[in-house]
């Protein structure tokens, strides 16, 4: 299948890219002609992703500080996070991410509202921050007595080589408690990307696998990777894994605790939601403990029930097929009542969509259960895996911006490797069932549609005006540019404070957004009734 | 609860490196404000990615409106070795892709550490000849490291009136107005007045018709709104300066005196009853014209509405945080009201902030708590709460969290707003915007009580 241009909106991608390229200085429009794609999904050609922003180009994308603290560690509520550096990086990090969580009891910690910083001042940049930081250390012990302090640095940090680890070695040393820092300045990579990697490499060597002693309850358990609990998806999900009998044991990161990731590799299977946040620790636990991942998505009524499915089929417990499957239908029954009810409305009705390293392409599923056409999509921080699949991972070009994150080297830790996880892999393996799978956005893209990587501001206006799509889907600094020319705007990362859209229940919550942001009356009044009427002549002077 | 670990005053630990929940946030973002109150202007951040990321997403969720700004995308490269390089791409390629008529250049923490001189990167980029005619670069240097969001803002007012302001020697009968970190309605409101009192004038910075830009179906990069490049080259031939708010405006304002030669009077903003009269006051004289009755009137009517409203007022306390050039006229109300301001904190630094709020809280609000500055953060002012509740909590959205737990009607005010919509279309400054905060808080005094009083309690008529 291919797009439709036979429609008049619909201009000759190949045309339209050319065009819209035009407007850049010679070598930035060749180098950004090759991050946008005229997608074919038979033959997937090679999109260029991962690579710096050029100077100057308005981008979607933020900082390395933001994809470690923001993104993985933010949703963590029994862990007290210090921003060490000036104010600004804690006070835009604090609580912007909508990340929901229930702590069991009123006296369980939770200090997600709490944003905490050294609120560096210029002699600290000066003589450096380190004694500070130490005290702030002590301070955050003494008043809120946590099991657990992680340090984040922010641009001048690594700049006037304070030491955050040495730090935290020493003070974990005199505490008595598990901290630890990450070296997540801004400028480490080219975007979020590398932050989420930072956070990763930290968890799996300092957090991950330290408490040997407790065993999680439960017969069927399970960790959760990559879902970040925004409008509460992973509280939807977490009830369909308690009716299959699954145990989550950890979920990085939605709803978690770091106690929790302390026995996370007591588990029987990892499964993976976004791929690009967090697909480095499901890596590192299987290759030290030998514990099989897959790739799961939660987004879309029919994606839903295949990832669940798969997860009852891993445990190949009848009990937990059956009761997968009467969950499934059961919900189900009510999904299909509200797509028979809402997709008429909307059937044939385009979307584009940028965002993210995942959501642009699992959203894409909702859309398709709506009779909706993705025409453009395109990802603000993913790698060429998470369009192209994870088979094109060994091809992939490391350049000086990937060296600079470290790749934990990690070995099998035999005590506690799980062989009879990999035998069982194994046989399913030969059963057609993958393991680290992910088969990327760009072979479920039709023919002819856009791929777009790190969209800027020019392109995506140039989009908008050339193919008016009925709804775009970006972020909060897209939302009001794209709405003023009369497209409605819908947010992915904070999902504009609606969800939840995970599972069916949020699928549900999907399709019923859509017909109202599709069928509002609001654009309709942009005009006034007057407008095209003649101007009155005459005049009726006031005295 | 969800600031469950919060403790009393007495029971917290003093300290002395560690912010927890700032009442404050970083120069650049009030660079970028201010700089978005300038017609045909692009603000570009000097930085890694983020802090535009960041900037953006704070002010648009805030003015739910576009908020269009640059950056220069530092890597671990640019760090190492300056990011000269980076900035000098952007100005070419900004001007060639998005075309705006000035580029307004903050500096971040990351290019003050590794010391980039934005001065000599704009000189050399004018010299390079990356600056196609007629169009401009303004540039501030805003180190996230010293002083705050409100610090920025007057940096880079400065900024626009250093590249701009010119005295041609011939005066013009208009005066300059800089506005000090307002809403775009506040800014709206302060023209009307101006119009009403018939004087012309500059004001710098404007973001009405920018950050309240009506929908028209088009997106306009560049709004209809902001001071232009005449008017601000203008301001060196006025007669005088009116600048509101010692934190935001004082700065610029002696910049255009001591460049310009056009004296100033530095006033408050023009919140409550007496901060508005001195406003007033100080237009008249700066522009030598006496107050139109339509004025009085103005003002008779909220002193009316005031003399209503005040038997309800009457010694309720009230906790308020926020920037200082908002906290003083607001306090100086709220006591004018009756109210007793019990805790006060602004991360924002400088003496003025305690000076100005010893005169207006020792004698009236006696055992008045007020820090700003460094460790003057929402968590001290919870933990004084707790210590000492309140009737009324005013502030930026994040008081919410003390407002559920502690069950204190709380008046969103301030920057940011992050969870209503309305604050940037409605002026909280001169009279009618005072009764328009007065009946808010009002409503919120008078909504409290029907909620939890007992029902025998519970009455028609209040």
């Amino acid at each position: 299948m291919s797009i439709n241009n036979s429609k008049s909106k619909m201009p000759d991608p190949s045309v339209l890219k050319e065009e819209i390229l035009k407007k850049y200085p010679g070598k930035i429009a060749k180098k950004r002609s090759k991050g946008f794609l005229v997608n074919d999904p038979t033959t997937v050609p090679e999109i260029q992703a991962n690579v710096r922003t050029i100077p100057g180009i308005i981008t979607q994308r933020g900082c390395t500080y933001a994809g470690c603290k923001g993104v993985v560690l933010g949703p963590t509520r029994d862990v007290v996070n210090i921003v060490h550096g000036p104010i600004g990086c804690s006070f835009y990090a604090w609580l912007t991410r909508r990340n929901q969580t229930s702590p069991p009891t009123e006296n369980d910690p939770n200090f997600i509202p709490y944003a905490l910083s050294t609120d560096m001042q210029d002699e600290n940049i000066v003589f450096g921050g380190e004694a500070k930081l130490k005290t702030a250390i002590q301070e955050a012990f003494d008043e809120f007595n946590p099991r657990s302090i992680a340090i984040f640095s922010t641009c001048p940090v690594g700049l006037i080589g304070d030491d955050v680890h040495a730090v935290a070695r020493e003070m974990k040393e005199k505490l008595g408690i598990n901290i630890f820092g990450f070296s997540c300045e801004g400028y480490r990579g080219v975007s979020q990307s590398a932050g989420h990697h930072i956070a990763n490499n930290k968890i799996f060597s300092n957090v991950i696998g330290i408490d040997d002693v407790t065993e999680p309850k439960g017969k069927f358990k399970m960790n959760m990777l990559g879902e970040y609990n925004i409008g509460g998806d992973a509280f939807v999900l977490e009830n369909y894994f308690e009716e299959m009998g699954i145990d989550l044991v950890a979920s990085f990161s939605g709803n978690s605790t770091i106690e929790s990731y302390e026995y996370s590799h007591k588990v029987d299977l990892n499964i993976v939601m976004c791929h690009r946040s967090i697909n480095y620790i499901a890596e590192m636990m299987e290759k030290k403990y030998g514990i099989p991942w897959f790739k799961v998505n939660f987004i879309g009524a029919k994606a839903t029930a295949k990832s669940l499915l798969k997860m009852a089929e891993y445990y190949e417990d009848a009990a937990m097929i059956k009761a997968t499957k009467a969950l499934i239908d059961r919900e189900m029954a009510k999904v299909q009542a509200v797509i028979d009810e809402v997709r008429p409305k909307l059937e044939g009705k385009t979307a584009m969509m940028f965002v993210g390293g995942s959501r642009a392409h699992h959203y894409q599923e909702l859309f398709t259960e709506l009779g909706m056409e993705t025409i453009a999509a395109g990802y603000e921080f993913a790698h060429r895996d998470d369009y192209e699949g994870r088979k094109v991972i060994p091809s992939i070009k490391i350049d000086a911006d990937t060296r600079n994150i470290e790749d934990l080297k990690v070995e099998k830790e035999e005590a506690s490797f799980r062989s009879e996880l990999q035998d069982k892999k194994a046989k399913l393996e030969g059963a057609k069932f993958d393991f680290e799978d992910y088969e990327g956005m760009m072979p479920e893209m039709k023919k002819g549609a856009l791929v777009i990587d790190d969209i800027s501001h020019w392109e995506s206006e140039k989009l908008i005006e050339k193919y008016r799509p009925d709804i775009f889907c970006a972020g909060i600094k897209e939302k009001y540019v794209v709405q003023k020319h009369g497209i409605p705007l819908k947010q992915l990362h904070s999902y504009d404070y609606g969800g939840p859209y995970a599972g069916f229940e949020g699928a549900i919550n999907f399709y019923r957004e859509m017909e109202r942001m599709l069928t509002t009356d609001i654009w309709k009044m942009i005009d006034a009734p007057w407008k095209n009427e003649p101007e009155m002549v005459g005049s009726m002077v006031m005295e | 609860m969800l600031l469950r670990h919060t403790k009393k005053a007495s029971e917290a630990v003093d300290r002395k490196a560690l912010t927890i929940n700032p009442a404050k946030t970083c120069q650049p973002v009030g660079a970028m404000y201010a700089a978005l109150g300038v017609h045909g202007c692009l603000p570009h951040s000097h930085g890694s990615q983020g802090c535009c990321s960041y900037h953006r997403t704070a002010l648009t969720r805030h003015y739910k409106e576009p908020v269009m700004a640059s950056t220069s995308s530092f890597t671990e490269g640019s760090s190492v070795f300056g990011g000269q390089a980076n900035l000098l791409q952007s100005i070419s390629n900004i001007f060639a892709i998005y075309e705006p008529e000035i580029i307004a250049v903050h500096s971040t923490c990351l290019s003050e550490t590794i010391g980039d001189d934005l001065k000599q990167i704009t000189e050399k980029a004018i010299a390079d000849g990356k600056v196609p005619e007629g169009k401009h670069l303004v540039q501030a240097s805003t180190p996230s490291y010293i002083g705050s969001h409100v610090t920025g803002y007057s940096n880079m007012v400065k900024g626009f009136i250093d590249k701009f302001a010119f005295n041609t020697g011939e005066k013009k009968r208009q005066v300059n107005l800089i506005s000090g970190w307002v809403e775009p309605s506040d800014m709206r409101e302060i023209k009307r007045i101006m119009k009403i009192m018939k004087v012309p004038y500059v004001m710098l910075p404007d973001t009405s018709d920018v950050l309240d830009a009506p929908m028209t179906g088009k997106f306009q990069m560049y709004p209809n709104g902001g001071t232009t490049i005449s008017e601000m080259a203008s301001m060196g031939d006025s007669m005088a300066t009116v600048a509101t708010g010692h934190f935001c405006s004082r700065d610029s304002a002696i910049h255009l005196e001591n460049k310009c030669k056009v004296p100033f009077k530095l006033t408050d903003v023009p919140i409550g009853v007496k901060a508005t009269d001195r406003f007033i006051q100080a237009v008249s004289s700066a522009a030598k014209v006496s107050i139109p009755e339509e004025v009085n009137v103005e003002r008779g009517r909220l002193v009316d509405a005031l003399a209503d409203m005040q038997q309800y007022f009457y010694n309720k306390k009230v906790a308020v945080y926020g920037d200082p050039d908002t906290l003083i006229p607001l306090c100086e109300f709220l006591v004018d009201l009756g109210m007793k301001p019990m805790a006060v904190v602004s991360g924002t630094p400088g003496k003025e902030f305690a000076k100005r709020m010893e005169a207006i809280l020792a004698e009236k609000v006696p055992g008045a708590k007020f820090a700003n500055g460094s460790i003057a953060d929402m968590y001290k002012l919870h933990s004084w709460i707790k210590e000492e509740p309140v009737d009324l909590i005013i502030g930026n959205t994040y008081g919410k969290y003390i407002a559920r737990d502690e069950n204190i009607p709380f008046l969103r005010y301030g920057f940011p707003i992050l969870d209503r919509i309305g604050h940037s279309y409605f002026p909280t400054v001169g009279y009618m915007g005072t009764l328009s905060l007065a009946k808010d808080i009002l409503n919120l005094l008078m909504d409290y009580q029907d909620a939890n009083c007992i029902e025998e309690k519970f009455e028609l008529v209040m």
